[in-house]
C-alpha cells in the first residue's frame, strides 16, 4: 500500500467561538489529484490555511511524510516542500517571465561584490521546465503581464514544482478562467501528478474535478461531508454532494413550484 | 485563428527581430529625445553648439544632475518617491560645511558625518513610508519642508548669515576637491570630473539593476510589493535600501557642489527634486513603479542640461527652460504609456493566437 504523504486526523480550528473547522480527516498520496470540494464558507480555505502553515489547528494533528509536524508560517511549510499556489499567484506583471520564474531564489554566479544573475541558465530552466508542462516559451523576457490567465497559473505551478515542491495546494486554480483556459490548467495539474506529486486541488466546480481528481473530500459547514475515491462516486453524484442532495431537490421542487404559479400571474 | 500550438513558434522568435527588441527597451525614448534635441539646437545654433566647448558646457549640469536621476529611477522603479532629494543636496553640503568651518574638523571628517547624517534620513523616509503605510509622496513632503527650513535656520543661528563660506580653508580641501569635484582639461576645454562619477555610477547602478538578483527585486518590489513578499523577497529592506540610496547620492552632489563653490547655501537644490523625478520618467520610468532604466535616467538628464545650456546658447529667455520641463514630461509619460501598452497589446495577441484554435 502506498502511504500518505500528508495526512490530517481530527483537525479542529475555532475562532473565537466559531467553529470553522470540527474533525476533519483526510489523507494525500503522492501521484494523485486530491480534490477539495465544498460551496462558500463550507471551511475549503480554512483547511488550505492550516495545511499551508498560515493557521494552526486549535486541536488534532498533522503529519507530514509520516511525521507529525507543526508549521508556524507559510515559509515553513515551504521549506519541507508543500507549495501553494494561491489565486492572486505572487507574480510580477512587468516582470519577464524569467525574473518572475526565480524571482526569490535566484540563481548565480562569480564571487563576492562582481556576484550576478545566471540569466542564461534561467532562460534556459524556464523554457525546459515550461515545456516539460507543454508550454512552448519563445521569448523568456516576455512580461508575464502579456500572458493568458492559465499560463500564468502554469508559470506558478511549474515554479513549484522546479524548486522542489512535494505537495502541492491549489487555491481554486480556475475559477477565473473561462472553459479554454481552465483546460489548459487542468492539463498541468495531471501533469504535476505524472511527476509524482501530492496534488490538493480546492474548487467549488465539480466539472473541473471530476476529471483530474483521483479522490475527492467534499466539506460542508466545516465537516467532512463525504470522502471518495473516483471509483466510488460519478459526476452527477458529485454535483449533488456539493450543492448539498436533498437541499438542491428540495430547491427543485421549489422552482417547479414557481413557475406553474406564473401563469396565474400572466392571466 | 489558425494559428496550432507549438511547434510553429520559432519563426515568430525571428519576427523580433533588432528593432523591435530596441523599440521595446524603456531608455529608446530618452535616446531619441537626446538625439532630436541635439540636432535642433546643433542647427539653431551651430557656432557655439557644435564644438568641444558647448559638449563641456552640456556635461557640466548633466553630471550631477545625472547622478540624481540614476538613484531616484532606481527608487522610483522600487515604487517610491523621494521629494527631499533636492533640499538634501543643500543639507549635506551645509553640515560638512558648517562642522569643517565652525566646528574646526577637518573636511573629510565633516564629510563622512554628513554622509552618515544622509543615511539616516533616507533611512528614516524610507522606515516612515514602510511604518505608516502613507504615500512617500507625503511622508518626503514633510521632509524636505522640515530640511527646507532646517537648512536656513540653523545656518541662520550659526553664522548670522544664509552661508556657510571658506571651506577652501579647512583641513584636507585639497584632497576632497580633487577626489569629489576637480577640473580637469582635455581637448584644450574644461571639465568637471564630476562627468565621470556620473558614467561610472550610471554603469554600476545599471549593472546592479539588470544583472544581479537585488536588481530583480527592485523591479518586483515596484511592480506588487506583495507578490514579491510571498516568494521571499525583502521588500522593506529593498525599499529603505533605495531611500538610503538617494540620500546617499544627494550627499555625493552636495559634497560636490561645496568643494567646488567653497561655500554651502542655505537655499541650494530647493525644487530640483522634481528635476530629478522628471529626468527619470523621460528616462522611461513609470509614475506607478516597476519598470524603467538607469541609462534612461541618464540620458534624460542629459536631455535637460542640454535645453538648460541651449536656450541661453539661441539667445532666448531663460524662463523658458521651465516650460520645456513641463512639456518634456508630458511628452514623456504619454509615450511610456503609449509604448506600453503596445508592446503589450501585441504580445497579448499573440498568446490568444496560441490558446484559441
Amino acid at each position: 500500500m502506498k502511504e500518505p504523504i500528508l495526512e490530517v486526523r481530527n483537525i479542529t480550528k475555532m475562532f473565537g467561538s466559531i467553529i470553522a473547522l470540527s474533525q476533519v480527516s483526510c489523507r494525500v498520496y503522492p501521484g494523485e489529484v486530491t480534490c477539495l470540494l465544498g460551496d462558500n464558507g463550507a471551511g475549503k480555505s480554512t483547511l488550505i490555511k492550516v495545511l499551508c502553515g498560515v493557521h494552526q489547528p486549535t486541536e488534532g494533528d498533522y503529519f507530514f511524510e509520516g511525521k507529525k509536524v507543526a508549521f508556524n508560517s507559510p515559509r515553513e511549510a515551504l521549506t519541507a516542500g508543500i507549495a501553494t499556489v494561491y489565486q492572486d499567484l505572487a507574480l510580477i506583471p512587468l516582470m519577464p517571465i524569467w525574473r518572475n520564474f526565480f524571482l526569490g531564489s535566484e540563481p548565480e554566479k562569480g564571487l563576492g561584490p562582481f556576484k550576478n544573475l545566471d540569466i542564461d541558465f534561467a532562460k534556459r530552466a524556464v523554457r525546459d521546465e515550461m515545456a516539460k508542462m507543454g508550454i512552448d516559451i519563445r521569448d523568456p523576457d516576455q512580461p508575464v503581464g502579456t500572458m493568458s490567465g492559465g499560463e500564468r497559473q502554469s508559470i506558478a505551478i511549474s515554479r513549484a514544482v522546479y524548486f522542489g515542491a512535494k505537495v502541492l495546494i491549489l487555491d481554486e486554480p480556475t475559477a477565473a478562467l473561462g472553459v479554454k483556459q481552465a483546460g489548459i490548467v487542468l492539463h498541468y495539474i495531471v501533469k504535476a501528478k505524472r511527476q509524482g506529486l501530492g496534488v490538493i486541488f480546492i474548487t467549488h466546480n465539480p466539472n473541473h474535478a471530476y476529471p483530474v481528481g483521483d479522490h475527492f473530500v467534499i466539506l460542508r459547514r466545516g465537516r467532512i461531508l463525504a470522502d471518495y475515491k473516483k471509483a466510488e462516486v460519478t459526476q452527477q453524484e458529485l454535483i449533488n454532494l456539493m450543492a448539498g442532495g436533498e437541499d438542491l431537490v428540495k430547491l427543485q421542487r421549489e422552482l417547479a413550484e414557481l413557475l406553474e404559479e406564473e401563469p396565474n400571474l400572466a392571466g | 485563428m489558425t494559428t496550432s500550438t507549438a511547434p510553429k513558434t520559432d519563426e515568430r522568435v525571428a519576427q523580433a527581430g533588432f528593432f523591435r527588441q530596441l523599440f521595446q527597451r524603456p531608455e529608446i525614448g530618452a535616446l531619441i529625445g537626446a538625439v532630436v534635441l541635439w540636432v535642433f539646437f546643433a542647427l539653431v545654433t551651430p557656432q557655439n553648439w557644435v564644438s568641444i566647448n558647448g559638449l563641456s558646457r552640456i556635461m557640466d549640469p548633466a553630471s550631477t544632475w545625472g547622478i540624481m536621476a540614476v538613484a531616484v529611477a532606481l527608487l522610483m522603479i522600487g515604487g517610491e518617491f523621494d521629494l527631499s532629494t533636492g533640499v538634501m543636496t543643500g543639507t549635506t553640503g551645509l553640515v560638512a560645511g558648517l562642522l569643517s568651518t565652525r566646528a574646526g574638523w577637518p573636511l573629510w571628517v565633516a564629510i563622512l558625518v554628513s554622509l552618515v547624517f544622509a543615511l539616516i534620513v533616507g533611512y528614516l523616509n524610507g522606515f516612515m513610508v514602510i511604518r505608516t503605510g502613507l504615500p512617500s509622496f507625503i511622508v518626503t513632503l514633510a521632509t524636505f519642508f522640515v530640511l527646507r527650513g532646517a537648512n536656513v535656520g540653523v545656518t541662520r543661528l550659526v553664522t548670522d548669515q544664509v552661508y556657510v563660506g571658506g571651506i577652501d580653508k579647512t583641513v584636507g580641501f585639497d584632497s576632497a576637491r580633487l577626489f569629489f569635484n576637480t577640473p580637469i582639461t582635455l581637448f584644450g576645454v574644461e571639465w568637471r570630473s564630476s562627468i565621470i562619477w556620473w558614467v561610472v555610477l550610471a554603469i554600476i547602478a545599471s549593472w546592479i539593476l539588470m544583472r544581479t538578483k537585488f536588481g530583480s527585486w527592485i523591479f518586483a518590489t515596484g511592480g506588487d510589493a506583495n507578490a514579491a513578499r510571498n516568494v521571499g523577497v525583502p521588500a522593506n529592506k529593498v525599499k529603505i535600501g533605495l531611500f538610503m540610496t538617494t540620500a546617499a547620492a544627494a550627499w555625493l552632489v552636495g559634497t560636490m557642489n561645496i568643494v567646488r563653490l567653497r561655500s554651502a547655501v542655505g537655499s541650494q537644490g530647493i525644487g530640483q527634486e522634481f528635476y530629478y523625478i522628471i529626468m527619470a520618467s523621460v528616462g522611461g520610468c513609470l509614475m506607478t513603479g516597476g519598470y524603467g532604466s538607469v541609462i534612461g535616467a541618464a540620458l534624460g538628464a542629459l536631455i535637460f542640461a542640454m535645453a538648460f545650456t541651449g536656450i541661453p546658447f539661441a539667445g532666448w529667455d531663460t524662463d523658458w527652460y521651465y516650460t520645456f520641463l513641463g512639456v518634456m514630461l508630458l511628452v514623456a509619460v504619454l509615450v511610456n504609456n503609449y509604448t506600453r501598452k503596445r508592446a503589450t497589446e501585441m504580445r497579448t495577441a499573440a498568446a490568444k493566437a496560441r490558446t484559441e484554435d
